[in-house]
């Protein structure tokens, strides 16, 4: 067994203090350490996008990270987007979209188009294609998955008009 | 008039889902859990000479190392999922059912040979690696068309050739309809296996309770009550012991119906033995390796037509790729059988079939599930017979189709219901007839293809009808009660993959009791809660836990009309049920609550009448005959790229019949991912096995799933045949997007390169594959 090493993270707003193996993977410290399931691991090597969080703002595929590689960062994950009784207005539109069969690879897009909106307010549909080809979704042939972004990035437009 | 059937109502279920608190098998999460992995073979074939685990028991945090050898005598090969069909004389089948850990020699790579239990799924990886094993390497049999030869390695050493199964199925006379045939088409063709790569891998968490003796089970299967009723005989347990709850699925398309795996056996056992929870979650490379796979089939195909374009017979001689063992019995080669004719009426029909064993993991349906080879050959063919004759392609089918009048239609052979396949309905022709506007046929042909072909773009354009049967038995079930809230509770065995079943089912039920969808809570895949059926597969669940959600809920409604019409004193056929309340049609002030009448009819005190029962609950079952067959029509339109031969889809139409719509969302939904599917089964996904039968794109960098830059927008339109086999009308879909698109891809390749003459006879393509077909096309000339 190798030695632990000392780690503090800011996740989703709170500070977590924790004692690691350096072998840790960022995806299975925050599933299995910090119980924070949403984030999803779907290959393991990078792949398919399922388990991207937010790391200092911008999208990273958690399973090819460390945990220790997070000390001192700042990670976002689902949960600190929206609520079930408060959704994000990208979860919203996801909703509204039917942008979301099995849910499996969802919370990884959810991610990426976080920092891609922020950046793109007005994106067509080519761009959000781009944006998300590097997450895989087998069930909705991503068809509604470009609708609700761009029902999202209407309603967000709106909201800060 | 219906309110809640057939309206795009967004699903019940997406908050949890989108927020990330829905839960998934690995989710899971009990005090003093342990973790399990496996030591897989690299050979595909190879004797198993020693094993030595003793450097892994050493290892700190290591509980427990299972060989097959340490298993003693509870090591069990099996159980079969589907045993073969007992109807067709003359049938050979030899059945070889998977084992829990190799015993003797392993038979495909990625078999399991060792079972860790460890503290932490990284210490059981470790110990993993301490395990020695001696192998002894064996030839393998990777090939499915040597696999038969004389002198040809034996993948069961128990038997005497490769043989699984040799079956013949036939229709009419197909030698004297030959004897009169003007035009006869002969070709092989041969198509290739994929993976279903469903996003969420497979995982079990097992957790015997000793003093409640009781098992619980977290499984991603489809089939959450056969798996309680095979680990509960396997274990010696009553059915009531075991739980298995089959949670939210990160996707199924089919490997999820295969049961038992290995693991799904050993980690309840294990479980069982060590008093403990035991978690085990696949990972990418042992899904590649170890999930079931599907598509590979050779036929030796020969289509029989009159002068006038008219099908006169069809026959295939086929090899069915089974990998090395057979569990799923002969479910995809005979859905391929039964879709071979396509949605053709052909009065002549001759199949021969030989399922053969290798050493590549063993196959059950993905998506499509046989249906694809069976319209992949009669298009392919379709196509060939079309340029042969002169006949425009579109034209060629519409001198087939089966027409309206025709059904019931009988294909005279057993599907895979092991009954006589019987197409209950449809009308074939209006919907080829709008998916041909809609992509504007005719228009392209003549107009627009020239034009752009003039510009210097090679363009082309396919138009492919499939059916596909669905829905088919034994049977599904669902209980249904109202709470004195007013909510409704509605349980059914059918686990869910992302069908959107808790809004689709809410929808059925809403449509009798007047409440409102969000008030339904929809419990699916807990045996705890309903432990009655099969699973969700074959297209299925709309059809038969639809109608059996459907036959509940007109019972639960009766019980409220009889009721209410006593308290409100007024005759039942004044009642209308609206918004949670029951009320007298004409005079609204005299209304209760279904929350109210439920708490009525579950009195603290007084009697129940005799005969009656409490509450407002009710079973009921659906059990159909046989299924009920959907149709569809594909189109697209194709710009090849002639220096990479990328393909870019310009436009794709998909005109659905099945039968009555229940959500329009939801089922758009599932064509779209169906296309989706089928897109990367034409032209991207290919799993790749070398002359060793080892799996050389086994990671998701190597095997190409479609991205968002690959799928196309899809334009969906739908027409309405409703079963008359079922109270709905419905017909299953899921699997429908998928079906006709690797003909259709074939087709609209061809009709690109049409001057060269180029014929495409096998499945899936890439660009490199059609560079290296289109460079042997031009070396031929």
């Amino acid at each position: 067994m190798s030695d632990l090493y000392p780690l503090t993270v800011t996740i989703n707003d709170t500070e977590y203090q924790r004692e690691v193996d350096p072998r840790l993977l960022l995806s299975d410290f925050l599933r299995h350490e910090l119980g924070l399931t949403g984030t999803h691991v779907g290959c393991e090597h990078g792949v398919c996008g399922a388990c991207t969080v937010l790391f200092d703002g911008l999208p990273v595929r958690s399973c090819l990270m460390f945990a220790v590689q997070a000390d001192g960062h700042q990670v976002q994950t689902v949960e600190g987007l929206g609520t079930v009784d408060d959704l994000h207005p990208i979860q919203q539109a996801f909703w509204d979209a039917h942008g979301l069969q099995c849910g499996f690879c969802t919370p990884g897009i959810l991610m990426t188009l976080v920092p891609f909106l922020e950046k793109n307010p007005h994106p067509d549909e080519d761009q959000i294609r781009h944006a998300i080809s590097g997450n895989i979704c087998r069930c909705t042939g991503y068809q509604f998955i470009v609708d609700a972004v761009k029902l999202a990035a209407e309603s967000m437009n709106l909201e800060t008009k | 008039m219906r309110k809640y059937i057939g309206e795009r109502i967004k699903r019940n279920e997406d908050p949890r889902l989108l927020t990330g608190k829905a839960l998934f098998v690995d989710d899971v999460d009990l005090p003093g859990m342990l973790h399990a992995a496996f030591l897989r073979s690299d050979y595909a074939h190879a004797r198993l000479l020693s094993i030595d685990v003793s450097q892994a028991l050493e290892r700190p945090g290591v509980v427990a190392v299972y060989t097959a050898e340490l298993m003693g005598d509870e090591w069990q090969p099996g159980p079969p999922n589907v045993s073969p069909p007992p109807t067709v004389e003359n049938i050979t089948f030899h059945s070889r059912t998977q084992v829990p850990l190799a015993k003797g020699k392993v038979r495909h790579v990625g078999e399991a040979i060792a079972m860790v239990i460890a503290e932490s799924r990284y210490i059981a990886e470790d110990a993993v690696e301490d395990i020695l094993v001696d192998f002894e390497p064996l030839v393998a049999v990777a090939d499915l068309e040597s696999a038969l030869d004389p002198g040809a390695p034996l993948v069961h050493d128990d038997l005497e050739s490769n043989l699984a199964c040799h079956m013949v199925q036939c229709k009419g006379d197909y030698e004297a309809a030959k004897e009169i045939a003007d035009v006869i088409i002969r070709r092989k063709i041969d198509i290739d296996r994929g993976a279903a790569a469903a996003m969420e891998n497979r995982g079990i968490v097992a957790n015997w309770d000793e003093k409640s003796q009781h098992m619980t089970i977290w499984d991603t299967t489809q089939a959450p009550i056969p798996i309680r009723n095979g680990v509960a005989s396997r274990l010696g347990l009553n059915q009531t012991q075991v739980r298995v709850i089959a949670p939210f699925i990160g996707g199924g398309f089919g490997p999820k119906m295969m049961m038992h795996y290995p693991e799904e056996i050993l980690i309840p056992w294990i479980s069982k033995k060590l008093c403990k929870p035991v978690k085990w979650i696949e990972d990418r490379r042992e899904n590649f390796l170890a999930t079931t796979q599907e598509r590979r089939q050779v036929h030796e195909a020969e289509m029989l037509l009159s002068n006038d374009g008219k099908i006169l017979g069809l026959s295939h001689t086929f090899l069915h790729d089974s990998g090395a063992y057979d569990p799923y019995g002969l479910t995809i080669p005979l859905n391929t059988e039964s879709h071979a004719a396509g949605a053709y009426d052909l009065p002549n029909y001759y199949s021969d079939l030989t399922v053969v064993f290798t050493n590549k993991m063993y196959t059950t349906p993905i998506r499509g599930a046989g249906r694809p080879q069976g319209i992949f050959l009669i298009e392919r063919m379709m196509d060939i017979a079309a340029r042969e004759m002169g006949i425009d392609p579109l034209e060629l089918r519409y001198r087939n189709l089966i027409p309206p009048e025709a059904f019931p239609y009988d294909r005279e052979i057993i599907d895979q219901a092991f009954a006589l396949l019987t197409f209950d309905s449809g009308n074939y022709r209006p919907a080829v007839e709008k998916a041909a506007e809609m992509i504007g046929y005719e228009q392209f042909i003549k107009e627009e293809g020239p034009r752009l072909r003039a510009e210097g773009k090679t363009v082309g354009i396919g138009i492919i009808p499939f059916v596909e049967t669905t829905g088919v038995g034994p049977y599904e079930g669902a209980r249904i009660n109202i709470e004195p809230s007013g909510k409704v509770n509605v349980a059914t065995g059918v686990g869910t993959q992302g069908q959107g079943h808790f809004t689709s089912f809410a929808q059925i039920v809403a449509e009798q009791l007047g409440v409102d969808i969000r008030d339904i809570n929809l419990v699916s895949g807990d045996s705890a809660e309903f432990h009655w059926g099969t699973g969700t597969f074959a297209s299925r669940g709309a059809v038969v836990a639809g109608n059996a959600i459907h036959a509940s809920a007109s019972i639960v409604r009766d019980k409220v009309l009889k009721l209410a019409s006593k308290l409100l004193e007024a005759p039942e056929e004044e009642l209308e049920l609206e918004d949670g309340f029951v009320r007298v049609a004409d005079i609204p002030r005299l209304s209760i609550s279904l929350g109210d009448l439920a708490a009525e009819a579950n009195p603290l005190r007084g009697a129940v009448e005799p005969g009656t029962e409490p509450g407002l609950e009710a079973t009921a079952y659906f059990g159909p005959k046989s299924g009920a067959t959907a149709f569809g029509v594909h189109a697209m339109i194709i710009e090849v790229d002639p220096e990479t031969l990328m393909i870019e889809i310009k436009r794709y139409v998909v005109v659905e019949d099945c039968g009555t719509v229940l959500n329009p969302l939801i089922l758009d939904g599932q064509v779209h991912g169906g296309v989706a599917m089928g897109i990367g089964n034409a032209y991207y996904e290919q799993l790749i096995f070398d002359e060793n039968a080892q799996l050389l794109n086994a990671s998701l960098a190597d095997y190409l799933i479609p991205t968002a830059c690959e799928v196309p927008r899809i334009e969906v339109a739908h027409v309405e045949t409703p079963s008359p086999l079922n109270p709905l009308g419905t017909k299953g879909a899921g699997e429908a997007g998928a079906i006709p698109v690797p003909a259709l891809f074939a087709q609209a390749i061809e009709n690109a390169f049409a001057e060269s003459g180029l014929e495409i006879l096998e499945m899936p393509l890439s660009p490199n594959r059609l560079y290296e077909l289109l460079q042997e096309k031009e070396s031929d000339t």
